[in-house]
């Protein structure tokens, strides 16, 4: 233990993610021997993006307004809806270039043992958006894992009598990874060769 | 012994760092272990799709060297498939949930590390294969692993004597505090009275006879299902969290 603020930055550091408690230790004494304009604009860096981004009001990706890049581009097209659990799967999946539709953002997949379930996530938002027939196509990109899986299946059974096509990631992605380590190329055959999983027009 | 080897369930993970996971195991002979899985959440890793939730695999593990006792995490070195549960469990939306319990259960039910809980693998291996093969509904499937691996963690229940005096059966009553049927002689006020059929169902499933179990009814499936859900989360002394997610 360290005297007053020096442990107080420790503690806060180590709540960061991946963050464990040797490492916020180094970040703290790399912080105290750094010089104070460095050390201002991590701070100002900090302010900053609490006070100007927000989550998109319509997609829930991060969004410097009420709307999002995404959600403001017109070239975009409207008839096609990307589901992804992360804004962070937002940027893997633009790398790749292949995708010009809409995105939806979940926030987490269904994860029981988490206390996660379908009420704790975007979904009711999701089913608004589909509401007025605009939309022709939702590609469900959620992890190649067991709980991205799962949240696919409850959301294609979902929506299973909307007369939208509902499709999947191709299986080349690999299994048991996140989403936002896909290399741009697998990722984007991953959407080429996407799946059917759902069209009852 | 840095290195030892065996075959496991996993029943949970957790994000680590960067692309590591820590990974709990339900072991046939080592108990319950966490192990590190290294890198795997990056999509080039090789073990990724082993170390998820209802894989039945044969791993690994290399004991780690650590400053606290019992706090060190050991690493997983090599996973081979025994069952691919995930994959089936995963995209039935209603195998999932069950499933989920089930892993939850098996994680309470051994509170210990590294203590022997042989008995406790076979069960969720065995109701994993089942979930998967889809043989069974996944919710009969769900309770019956649920009174079956309650009565090996020593709180069996009975459904047929009375489970305070022995009386022998079949009782009308039910009560989760004395242990299942109640005789009217040691019937405590608050007692349930379910359907005889109800009992019979839940006879068949802490013995695992399906061909009983199949041929009940919805409106007996979920009278039991009720009682087996009270049952348990009395005995766990904590709510099972996923349970509220499975559709009855
Ligand atoms: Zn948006
Ligand atoms: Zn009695």
């Amino acid at each position: 233990m360290y005297e007053g603020a020096v442990q107080d930055l420790i503690d806060e550091l180590g709540r960061l993610p991946g963050v464990g408690p040797k490492s916020a230790q180094r970040i703290a004494f790399h912080l105290l021997a750094t010089d104070d304009q460095e050390v201002k604009r991590l701070v100002d860096a900090l302010t900053e993006v609490k006070l100007r981004v927000q989550f998109c009001a319509l997609c829930g990706n991060v969004a410097e307004a009420e709307r999002c890049r995404v959600c403001l581009d017109p070239r975009r097209s409207d008839d096609v809806i990307c589901v992804v659990e992360e804004p962070k799967d937002v940027v893997a999946i633009e790398r790749t270039r292949e995708f010009r539709g809409r995105y939806h953002v979940l926030g987490g997949a269904i994860n029981p043992i988490e206390n996660v379930g379908p009420d704790d996530l975007r979904i009711s938002e999701l089913l608004a958006r589909l509401a007025d027939g605009t939309v022709q196509e939702v590609i469900l990109a959620t992890d190649p894992n067991v709980e991205g899986e799962a949240t696919a299946t409850y959301l294609s059974r979902l929506m299973a009598h909307m007369g939208i096509t509902v499709s999947r990631l191709a299986s080349g992605l690999p299994v048991g990874g996140d989403l936002e380590y896909a290399d741009e190329v697998t990722l984007g055959r991953a959407f080429e060769g996407r799946r059917v999983i759902g069209n009852d027009k | 012994m840095p290195l030892y080897r065996d075959d496991a369930i996993v029943l949970r993970t957790h994000k680590l760092g960067e692309a590591d996971r820590i990974v709990t195991f339900l072991t046939r002979e080592h108990g319950k272990v966490r192990g590190v899985g290294k890198g795997v959440r990056r999509t080039s890793s090789k073990f990724g799709a082993r170390l998820e939730p209802f894989m039945a695999v044969d791993v690994q593990l290399h004991t780690g060297r650590s400053p606290r006792p019992g706090m060190g995490l050991d690493t997983v070195t090599q996973v081979e498939t025994i069952g691919a549960y995930a994959r089936a469990i995963s995209q039935d939306y209603g195998l999932y949930t069950a499933g989920t319990v089930m892993l939850e259960a098996a994680d309470r039910l051994v509170s210990q590390e590294h203590e022997p809980a042989v008995q406790q693998y076979w069960l969720l291996a065995g109701g994993l294969r089942a979930l998967s093969e889809r043989h069974h509904d996944a919710n009969l499937v769900l309770d019956s692993y649920l009174l079956r691996a309650l009565a090996v963690a020593g709180w069996a229940p009975s459904f047929e004597d009375c489970a305070r005096c022995g009386e022998p059966g079949p009782h009308h009553s039910f009560n989760v505090a004395q242990g299942g049927a109640v005789c009217p002689r040691c019937r405590p006020p608050g007692s349930t009275a379910p359907a005889p059929e109800t009992f019979a169902l839940l006879s068949s499933l802490l013995a695992g006879d399906w061909v009983t179990a199949d041929a009940s009814d919805a409106r007996h499936r979920k009278e039991a299902s009720g009682l087996v859900a009270a049952y348990g989360q009395y005995y766990l002394e904590r709510t099972l969290r996923s349970l509220k997610m499975v559709e009855r």
